[in-house]
């Protein structure tokens, strides 16, 4: 049995409205540890408004190996891509 | 009260009081940088010590000004000897185990955020601006330190009775902290610092409730170790003086 912490991942909103990226990760007893710490690691420099953690072990992730059946389909079809749109400048980040 | 007490004397102790508890307990506590248990606290603490260094160079630079001497906070912070600092006891005490930063860090934390609060009232505008600034971290440390008490106090056997053998050592430090004395009733009495005795009431209101959560018990009738306020300190401050100190006192004038 292992006497580490678990690993939590850390997502943090920026000041701009975007949504929650990740920033990476850190070890906590529980989950609000882990965002004191996450706050400590993570947010001294005024980067962000929320923090979100996520036990590791909870996440399910692809596996890379299977990169060419998720993803490849999609790139020779330009009408998947939303590019003919012009986005008036009023609605800011999209 | 005391007539023979100047407003700027007064004010000039105030300043030298609240930066001195900062630049000590920021200086000890600076010193677990690369030694705390786990990384994930090793970062929470330094970022503590430097937002406590941060106050400090705040009120040293406020003190250097009302004195008008022509010293700066760093003068002040690295030129002063012993007798001369005006930092609690508490504050100077060795960092011991983690129990013993952890609780150092919480008896203190949980003085300094009313003691803030409170000077943001302040009838002088300087000391109410700095107040206001060191509030919100001041509100962070305390959160933090009393999470860690509480969970360490409420934890194992062994996490307990460190966090016990802490409090029993440190709490007869706390008093001073809301110990009046004729430069506090002065400033009291001019609405530049709050009553200290108010400050005490609720502070150990607020320890009560903590430290019961945390399944601890201060010794609360403990005699009151005092004496740092007034600048007669234990002998831990030299070593603290001595580590922070030689650079200046080795290459005066020395910058990078």
């Amino acid at each position: 049995m292992s006497n580490e912490w678990p690993l939590w991942e850390v997502f943090i909103r920026g000041q701009h409205g975007l949504a929650h990226r990740h920033v990476g990760s850190l070890h906590a007893p529980d989950a609000e540890m882990a965002v004191k710490n996450a706050r400590d690691v993570y947010t001294r420099r005024n980067e962000g408004v929320s923090i979100w953690v996520v036990k590791a072990g909870d996440i399910t992730a692809s596996a890379p190996g299977d990169k060419e059946p998720l993803f490849d389909p999609s790139n020779s079809k330009v009408y998947r891509h939303p590019t003919f749109y012009d986005i008036p400048d009023e609605v800011g980040h999209m | 009260m005391t007539s023979a007490v100047k407003t700027d004397a007064a004010l000039y102790e105030l300043a030298l009081r609240m930066g001195d508890n900062a630049l000590i307990l920021g200086q000890r506590v600076g010193a677990w940088c690369g030694h705390a248990p786990v990384i994930e606290e090793d970062i929470a603490l330094a970022n503590v010590a430097l937002d406590l260094i941060g106050q400090t160079k705040m009120w040293l630079s406020l003190a250097a000004e009302i004195e008008g001497k022509g010293r700066s906070a760093d003068d002040l912070a690295f030129l002063r000897d012993g007798r001369q600092f005006r930092n609690s006891l508490l504050v100077e005490q060795p960092n011991g185990d983690f129990a013993h930063t952890l609780m150092r860090q919480f008896l203190f934390d949980a003085w300094h955020l009313p003691m803030l609060a409170a000077l943001r009232q302040s009838s002088d505008r300087r000391i109410a601006d700095i107040a206001e600034k060191a509030e919100k971290e001041a509100r962070y440390h305390l959160e933090r330190s009393e999470d860690l008490i509480i969970r360490l106090g409420d934890g194992n056997t062994e996490s307990h009775a460190r966090m016990q053998a802490a409090l029993d050592t440190l709490y007869p430090f706390a008093g001073e902290l809301y110990t009046a004395d004729a430069i506090d009733a002065d400033l009291a009495a001019r609405g530049i610092a709050p009553d200290l005795g108010d400050i005490g009431a609720a502070y150990v209101s607020y320890l009560k409730g903590a430290l019961a959560d945390a399944t601890l018990t201060a010794p609360w009738d403990a005699a009151i170790r005092k004496g740092g306020k007034q600048g007669l300190h234990s002998e831990d401050m030299g070593y603290i003086l001595a580590d922070m100190q030689w650079l200046q006192r080795a290459y005066p004038g020395a910058k990078w």
